[in-house]
């Protein structure tokens, strides 16, 4: 099958997991034109990482995965290796901006570079050497505090502005409040943003480097940990790529379960966030009352699923875990429950002038540079795009068990605080909405079965996160075992739009603009 | 502004009380807030430092101000510097990226500080403390690198659990 008449052969993955093309290429002038030809339909890059394949094969991959109308075509480019040195491929930042951190990313970990745009290291700040690559498989260190590299402070290479009155507030990387390291250079002229440079990578752990040799089990563990607050969209895309690498399908009662999961994690975190997003424009109240919700809500995960963020929950092969005749009907309870009141303070968020006032027109950005910036997921659907993996639309059908629930997708055109704030409202009651449907029309069944691993195999998997667009692409190796596991945060294009949506607010408005995208750090530094 | 007011009078006082029985973890909530302020007697504040988390444990150390906790109405809070802090509370296998600010951020923090340790990853127990080790990126768990006073492990601990854990520390020091 060919899309947009470029000459590549794609086949379609196998299974009932998200619709996924797969390619493989030679030149990288072919990666480039089909690019563009992506770009020039609409299209937008999800995802894009290296690897080392010298062991088999004596090359270098390179992995991109394109978001279609259809669905998601995964391209692959394979590439010489030459000795030691650094091979290249075309740049694609030029034509999707997003694609220049993952670029970034792909040279510091896997020695395999854009040949044009931004060179600056990203993960990499100053604990390995530039020449030595972590995810090459002949690349051995020395591990412990004191031993191995030494750990040398770094310096960046920040874009500066110019002009009088302008300067540069830095902040970070450990911020004021409880939350997740990052940098953020601010060039500001009195209270007004300029610009804003973010500088990421402080929680990178070698997630991917972990993963690589790890068995199914680990590795199951390692995705649910790669950004906490979305474990379950991680768990569920893993456990996709691996079903679709291995021939496998989860039995109904296990996707349903899956998918119950999902929208309780949605839920949990638009409820702390729209409280989060009260408190930061002075409403307390509302953070108040969103975190008794949570609590409650999380409560209920604790008893029905025996964690809190249901961890660990969702398995390749299945779910471990069921819930019983009792736990659905509590559930039932509890979302007609919170339903009512997530209503009323919605109302009540309406009608106050206060908040009102700071969220409108606060950190807009448009749906054009949505599409430019290759975003997906709730700040995108708040730009007014519809968009997301669990609604139909002309082309694409949503994989089970969305494809019989009939998601509406919530959308907003502002592209400010306030949209993401009511995109998150509309959110919370439709996915209370399926949650009840669910309940009433638990497929029976077994919630798990065997899965073996196929050597050599590959898989992606993509789910539609609470955030956006959450895709793990998966190898087995020969012995069995994963050979490469790269998990994508749809954070790396958000962070992207941040930058542009805090410019001409003002200083104190960026905790707001922030907190109202709600990115992931660990997502992205893996 | 009426249906505001309503909605705090309906919702009342959650924070979880001691005269309930039968009630989860209500009594020990409260016979912990009884404990911290009898030994502190004041107030007692906190910086909390993501060393490298997966921001799991900092979804339930914000759980602790929720009005069910209600670590702050009792006199413990979180403050923005380390300067104002008397206990670093860090999560996460510490990365290499965030190794000198976590030093920097110890350094910081006046005598007689404590350190407590957050969640599997930063107490480097259990499966998920092997999970990432030690490695190119990661100095391993939280007390290779600054001296750790308590460890609360769990993955990520419930806020019951941070809140013993932050209660073991106050007592030992
Ligand atoms: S202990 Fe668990 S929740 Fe906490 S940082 Fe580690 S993996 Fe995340």
């Amino acid at each position: 099958m060919l899309f947009y008449a470029e000459p590549i052969e794609f086949t379609p993955q196998a299974g009932c997991g998200a619709p996924v093309w797969l390619g493989q290429i030679a030149e990288g002038e072919d990666l480039l034109r089909f690019a563009i030809a992506v770009h020039g339909a609409g299209g937008r890059i999800a995802a894009l990482w290296g690897e080392d394949r010298r062991r088999e094969a004596e090359r270098f991959r390179l992995n991109c995965v394109f978001g279609i109308n259809q669905g998601h075509v995964w391209v692959a480019l394979d590439l010489p290796a030459q000795g030691d040195a650094c091979p290249s491929y075309p740049d694609l930042s030029g034509i999707f901006p997003a694609a220049s951190r993952m670029q970034r990313a792909t040279r510091d970990l896997v020695g395999i570079a854009s040949d044009g745009g931004d060179q600056r290291p990203w993960l990499r700040h100053g604990g390995w050497p530039a020449d030595w690559f972590p995810l090459r498989h002949d690349s051995v260190h020395e591990v412990g505090v004191g031993v191995g590299f030494p750990n040398l402070p770094s310096d960046y290479d920040f874009v500066q502005v110019g002009g009088e009155g302008a300067h540069e507030i830095p902040v970070g990387p450990i911020h004021a409040g409880i939350i997740e390291p990052g940098h953020f250079r601010f060039s500001v002229v009195g209270e007004r943003v300029l610009r804003l440079e973010e500088r990421l990578g402080y929680q990178h752990k070698g997630v991917e480097r972990r993963l690589a040799g790890a068995d199914f089990a680990t590795g199951t563990r390692l995705i649910g940990r790669v950004s906490g607050d979305a474990t379950c969209a991680y768990a569920w895309a893993y456990a996709m790529a691996l079903e679709a690498a291995c021939g496998v399908a989860p039995p109904p009662r296990a996707l349903v379960l899956r998918a119950f999961m999902l929208e309780r994690e949605r839920i949990a975190n638009h409820l702390g966030d729209l409280g989060a997003l009260g408190n930061d424009a002075a409403f307390a109240f509302g953070l108040t009352q969103f975190m008794r919700l949570k609590e409650d809500w999380l409560r209920l995960n604790a008893e029905l699923f025996g964690h809190r963020f249901m961890m660990d929950r969702i398995v390749p092969g299945g779910v471990a875990g069921d819930l019983d005749p009792t736990a659905l009907r509590r559930v039932v309870e509890q979302c007609e429950a919170i339903g009512r009141e997530v209503k009323a303070l919605r109302a009540l968020y309406d009608e106050h002038s206060g908040l009102q006032d700071r969220f409108l027109t606060t950190g807009a950005i448009t749906a054009e540079l949505a599409r430019e910036l290759s975003m997906t997921g709730m700040a995108a659907r708040a730009t007014g795009l519809i968009l997301g993996g669990r609604c139909y639309r002309q082309g694409y059908t949503p994989p089970p068990p969305y494809d019989r629930l009939g998601v509406r997708p919530a959308t907003d055109e502002r592209g400010d605080v306030a949209a993401r704030v009511a995109v998150r409202f509309d959110e919370i009651f439709e996915s209370l909405r399926l949650l009840k449907e669910m309940a009433v029309a638990m497929p029976e069944g077994d919630v798990r079965v065997e899965i073996a691993p196929v050597p050599g195999a590959t898989g992606l998997g993509v789910v539609e996160g609470w955030r956006g667009e959450v895709i793990v692409g998966a190898r087995i190796g020969p012995d069995g075992r994963l050979a490469r596991v790269h998990p994508h945060d749809p954070s790396w294009q958000a962070w992207l739009a941040l930058e542009h949506a805090v410019m001409n607010d003002i200083v104190p408005d960026f905790p707001l603009i922030n907190k109202s995208f709600n990115l992931s750090y660990s997502g992205v530094d893996l | 502004m009426i249906p505001l007011l309503k909605k705090i009078l309906r919702t009342g006082v959650i924070t979880e009380p001691a005269v309930e029985v039968d009630i989860g973890p209500r009594q020990e909530i409260e016979r912990l807030n009884d404990e911290l302020l009898r030994i502190l007697g004041r107030a007692l504040t906190i910086r909390e430092v993501d060393a490298g988390s997966c921001n799991g444990c900092e979804l339930e150390i914000h759980a602790l101000n929720n009005a069910y906790y209600n670590l702050e109405g009792r006199g413990i809070k979180f403050v923005a510097s380390p300067r104002h802090a008397d206990m670093l509370l860090v999560t996460g296998p510490v990365t290499k990226n965030m190794e000198n600010a976590l030093r920097i951020a110890y350094d910081c923090t006046p005598d007689p500080k404590l350190v407590v340790a957050v969640g599997d990853c930063g107490c480097g127990c259990g499966e998920v403390g092997q999970l990432f080790g030690e490695n190119y990126a990661t100095c391993g768990p939280v007390d290779n690198v600054v001296a750790v006073d308590v460890r609360v492990p769990g993955c990520p601990p419930t806020p019951l659990a941070l809140m013993q854990g932050i209660l073991a520390a106050v007592r030992r020091a």
